[in-house]
């Protein structure tokens, strides 16, 4: 019997899909091809699965009693409670705040300088020549590495955060936005100088129109790594924040609060990523990017 | 130099030569001391094989690159740099992203500072007469390829240059929309008859439009022969099964395929 079961769970498969795919029998080999799309209905059935079975994982492990000691593996209602606790003392507003703040100050900093000093990396050999080997070489230093360094010059405070996340980003956005530029189709500067434009001109409303989508999409990608910098920073010396806050969960063997934590950070990275798709389309509503 | 006016070529290329240095150092010369004229509100074609060095010509009619011996001339003074009196309408679609149609089409009179008005104006009427009235709205990313290359001519001809260069602007088009566009573009030209460089390598293309059809030996670039076209105007498609037509054609195809084969000895030498 035992050779059935893969036929059997395909037909517990089709049962699901049955009700809203129609005509075609259900084959789950027609769902495996490359490239090739599948039905939506199939698609978030799928989707839907995959929380699911996430969910009843962690259940299973977690009311089940089969992690020891208990308090490695908070169960969902451990972690839903503490969640309700500190939104409402207010400490998980606090901190994620803290982290924010942080977070945005010091990418902000970065990306006004580093588009910028890309573009003009990016688009004159004169520049790339003057910057590059410095901005190469910098960007593989771990930023991680440099944090004794930045508590020596600029001590404990947000300032040292703020320049954790700096440097993290700084270097990194300058290579990406300089990529884009070099990238900008020459055929487009020509056309624009056969119409009669300066050098100036072309620079102004040629070069720089043409490398926003691509600069908007290395902002929303750079803002999610500077998460991963602010809890490393955080982790080192904070008074308020989500990465501070997990490590003080951890000396308490506070699990429900560290997965708090997680899940918070997470939910902030993707909001951050959808204002930035929303913002594209509002602000660039012309580029074939923009969804 | 040249005192008498109706003589005097429109555009004048004198002993042009382009050599390009190899990164082993060797130089190589795409174009060998050229020399063509184009009168006033001529149409004329070039056509080679590939690698022939035209669309090379073409950059430096344009002032795109320099010269490495030799000259161009537009009206009798010597071109530096390029300029809007120098228009381009590329293979590539160049249309501005950011831009309407609109706003593409007024890009060269915008920079040359024309009163917003008569701007308006112009725009409207060359996008009315590449056929793209209602369109004024959208971006290039809403545009097929053929009406993006409708544009790029707009545009081109809203600044009003003194010469059009185009650089295989039906290239990139399947072979439906190309004979479109070649219809639309004699049909601009009939009515209103700008001095025009055409680039090509598409026999049928050259000859339909032309007045007189140059072709380009292969690497390095020199005129090989001149061809006359007087086919009469207005022209429209049927003339290409006409006797006349393909009688020139096979001698431009013989021609090409010649230097072709040239070619692809010299390639296979090395």
């Amino acid at each position: 019997m035992k050779w059935r079961e893969p036929a059997q769970l395909g037909r517990l498969f089709a049962l699901m899909a049955e009700q809203i795919v129609t005509r075609r029998p259900f084959k789950l080999s027609n769902d495996l091809r490359p490239h090739e799309p599948i039905p939506r209905t199939h698609y978030s059935t799928i989707v839907a699965l995959s929380i699911l079975t996430l969910l009843s994982v962690w259940s299973v492990l977690s009311y089940g009693g089969i992690v020891q000691p208990s308090y490695f593996l908070p169960s969902p209602t451990q972690v839903l409670s503490a969640a309700a606790r500190m939104i409402s003392d207010g400490s998980l507003a606090e901190n994620s705040w803290a982290s924010v703040s942080v977070i945005v100050t010091g990418w902000a900093v970065a990306a006004l300088l580093a588009v910028p000093f890309g573009i003009l990396m990016g688009s004159f050999k004169f520049f790339e020549a003057l910057f590059e080997p410095v901005v190469d070489f910098i960007r593989y230093l771990p930023v991680s590495a440099m944090i004794p360094l930045l508590i020596l010059y600029i001590g404990l405070g947000i300032e040292e955060k703020i320049a954790v996340i700096f440097i993290g980003t700084f270097f990194q956005l300058i290579l990406l936005v300089a990529d884009v530029a070099a990238h900008v189709p020459k055929d487009l500067l020509d056309s624009a100088y056969t119409l009669g434009s300066s050098r100036l001109r072309v620079v102004a409303r040629v070069l720089i129109p043409a490398t926003l989508p691509g600069v908007m999409d290395n902002l929303r990608i750079t803002i999610g790594w500077a998460w991963t910098y602010l809890i490393v920073a955080e982790l080192v010396a904070a008074e308020k924040g989500l990465g501070i806050m997990i490590l003080e969960s951890q000396r308490g063997l506070r699990t429900d609060k560290i997965f708090v934590g997680l899940v918070t950070i997470g939910v902030l990275g993707f909001m951050s990523d959808m204002i930035f798709k929303i913002l594209h389309r509002v602000v660039l509503p012309w580029s074939p990017r923009a969804q | 130099m040249l005192s008498n006016h109706n003589s005097q070529p429109k555009l004048r290329i004198a002993d042009l030569t382009m050599k390009f240095r190899s990164r082993r150092g060797a130089d190589v010369t795409a174009v060998d001391n050229l020399s063509l004229d184009v009168y006033d509100r001529e149409f004329i074609s070039i056509v080679g094989p590939s690698g022939c060095g035209k669309s090379t010509l073409l950059r430096v009619v344009a002032g795109l690159i320099e010269p490495s011996a030799g000259n161009v001339y537009l009206d009798g003074k010597q071109i530096d740099g390029p300029s809007a009196d120098r228009g381009m309408v590329f293979q590539t679609y160049t249309l501005f992203p950011w831009l309407t149609v609109h706003g593409n089409v007024e890009f060269g009179t915008r920079i040359n500072a024309k009163p917003s008005a008569e701007r308006a104006k112009i725009a409207r009427d060359y996008i009315e007469m590449v056929g793209l009235k209602g369109f004024e709205g959208h971006y290039p990313k809403e545009l097929s390829g053929g009406m993006m290359q409708r544009v790029a001519i707009a545009r081109a001809l809203a600044n009003d240059p003194e010469v059009l260069l185009m650089d295989e602007p039906f290239g990139a088009l399947d072979a439906q929309t190309r004979i479109i566009m070649q219809e639309l573009l004699v049909n601009l030209w009939q009515r209103t008859p700008k001095t025009i460089l055409f680039v090509t390598h598409d026999i049928d293309e050259a000859i339909f439009l032309s007045e007189r059809v140059y072709i380009m030996t292969a690497r390095p670039g020199r005129i090989k022969q001149v061809l006359d076209v007087d086919l009469p105007r207005p022209r429209s498609l049927d003339l290409i099964t006409s006797p006349t037509f393909i009688a020139m054609k096979r001698t431009v195809l013989a021609s090409i395929k010649e230097e072709g084969l040239k070619a692809i000895n010299v390639m296979s030498g090395e």
